[in-house]
């Protein structure tokens, strides 16, 4: 079978894609190898035993980055809107209430309004407003979207900038966990994509979770006249003089193009053309504890969407020594998206950082009572943020670097991809393209823009 | 096409290209993008749906000629 281009992965990257493809003629076939689109950013259902009923959990990210209003211009989230010929209001946004970065002796909470941010800055650490507000005029003026950056480490301009390490830290904490594939510090392009999509911006979350983005795009695909097959992953990228010519799914069919648009990865890809690489696997791996709660809590017992928890004065983004850190984590409560998402169940999402090599290493049962441990520990520091709230559980549930593995077949389950970013897409081979995490655009709109722009300047615009 | 129609076509690619700009108060002497909220990524589309629709090629070198509303026809007229 022939095709304009293939697609490799039905993620954001993927389907985004895709869709561009296909809107303008391309004959398109998206291969998915998991049975459900997503990839990193996907979801899962379970029954809940004692009502039977059934609950559906987003993985990958707990919110949507780049929150914006109808129409607002020149904002991402609206170029990928306008991109894919997707309605503003078919995401039904709902906007956080704020989200904390939570130290030991200071807090800072923002909001998608950026001023209530800045009056926090000015509060806890007066002597820096002025040195902040020259620092985010220089992230505002700064075109992170050059795809020929090469990397700038985030630390040394933010030291330019600010004296006091604590604050430092604590603008870190949430971009680094939100994105960073390297460890303890990030590349400055990357902190600015984050910088405005966290803080400038701001979280949202579509109503129904991700699924209501996924669904969306499917059918955008498939009403673009697109083809997608589940249940086909790509055994081998099928090259020919350096320059691909299609693929081999696991299903032994072989397709053929000129154009992959590959989300597997950079490493991944890389394997997959049978091509020796150098690439690095990304260190951070993630685990998470999901409890479902009887009822949504209340505003007094947990008010805000997103905590950035961390117990001393510096925050440590490395790879966990031991199964998982519990030094810091991320605690999101979906609930408290507004307006007031009328959900009968609480629930409660904490991440923390962990170890592949050592989960991997667990036989059956010692993994899963490694998984209880975490699940024990998550519920220590929802409690730990808020004495109050009561968590009577419902339904309870943890995913390690393992399961994130398992289901996006991303080696070592990095959900952050490789430290190697190649920003205009192209591998050695030609007409074999890198898209999603590793083309490094980041966060679900950064992944959709990814194909959105590696689909025009390689798949419309050269042809 | 009469130039009016050329005007008409422009029009309706760009209110689906950007579904938010209301394209009834486009001064058509003036630039496009100054008016109206269109990066370079909506130019291409506006390319890409002239050679959809009217099978009409913009060769990128001429995107230029595209930037007012009457540069548009000018070019776009006797091509279509």
């Amino acid at each position: 079978m022939n095709y304009d281009a293939i697609v490799i992965g039905a993620g954001m990257s993927g389907l985004a894609a895709g869709i561009r493809l296909a809107m303008f003629g391309k004959k398109v076939c998206v291969l998915e190898k998991h049975t459900i689109a997503g990839g990193l950013n996907s979801y899962y259902q379970r029954r809940i035993k004692e009502t039977k009923e059934i609950a559906q959990f987003d993985v990958g990210l707990h919110a949507l980055t780049n929150f914006a209003t109808k129409g607002e211009r020149g904002r991402p989230l609206t170029k990928m809107l306008k991109q894919l010929r997707i309605p503003y209001g078919d995401l039904n946004l709902c906007p956080q209430s704020y989200s904390v970065i939570d130290f030991p002796d200071k807090k800072l909470r923002f909001t998608n309004d950026f001023e209530f941010l800045r009056n926090e800055v000015h509060e806890k650490f007066p002597h820096q407003i002025d040195a902040f507000n020259k620092l985010v005029e220089k992230v505002v003026a700064f075109d992170e979207l050059d795809l020929n950056a090469g990397y700038m480490s985030s630390r040394e301009v933010l030291g330019n900038y600010l004296s006091d390490a604590l604050l430092i830290e604590m603008i870190l904490a949430p971009l680094l966990i939100y994105g960073s594939a390297w460890e303890k510090d990030m590349d400055f392009n990357q902190f600015v994509i984050m910088f405005k999509s966290i803080y400038l911006e701001g979280f949202s979350r579509p109503k129904g979770g991700v699924r209501t983005i996924i669904d969306k795009l499917i059918s955008r695909f498939k009403e673009e006249g697109g083809e997608l097959k589940f249940r086909h992953g790509v055994e081998e990228i099928l090259t020919k003089d350096g320059k691909a010519i299609g693929v081999r799914t696991t299903k032994g069919e072989e397709l053929f193009s000129s154009k992959i648009f590959s989300s597997a990865g950079l490493p991944e890809t890389m394997e997959l053309a049978k091509k020796d690489t150098s690439h690095q696997v990304g260190q951070m791996t993630f685990l998470e504890a999901i409890c479902l709660t009887k009822r949504a809590p209340t505003k007094e017992e947990f008010e805000p969407t997103i905590v950035f928890y961390n117990n001393s004065e510096k925050y440590h983004y490395e790879g966990a020594k031991d199964f998982f850190d519990t030094r810091s984590a991320v605690v999101c409560c979906p609930n408290n998206y507004e307006p007031e998402v009328k959900d009968v169940h609480g629930c409660f999402r904490v991440t923390f950082m962990a170890n592949y090599e050592k989960f991997k290493a667990l036989e059956r049962s010692a993994y899963l009572e490694k998984k209880e441990q975490a699940y024990e520990e998550a519920l220590k520091i929802v409690k730990s943020i808020s004495p109050s709230v009561e968590l009577d559980v419902v339904l309870k549930d943890v995913f390690t670097p393992t399961t994130v593995e398992r289901y996006t077949w991303k080696k070592r389950g990095t959900v952050y991809g490789s430290p190697d970013k190649i920003r205009n897409g192209k591998t050695d081979i030609d007409g074999l393209y890198v898209i999603g995490t590793d083309q490094g655009f980041l966060g679900i709109v950064g992944a959709i823009l990814s194909g959105i722009s590696l689909g025009n300047l390689y798949g419309l615009m050269e042809s | 096409m009469t130039a009016e129609e050329v005007k008409q076509v422009v029009l309706d690619i760009i209110s689906d290209v950007a579904p938010d700009e209301e394209v009834s108060d486009i001064n058509s002497a003036e630039s496009l993008r100054d008016q109206l909220d269109l990066d370079s990524m909506d130019f291409l589309d506006i390319v890409m749906e002239l050679r959809k629709r009217h099978s009409v090629e913009v060769p990128s070198e001429d995107y230029p000629r595209l930037a007012t509303l009457d540069s548009c026809v000018e070019y776009l007229t006797p091509k279509m």
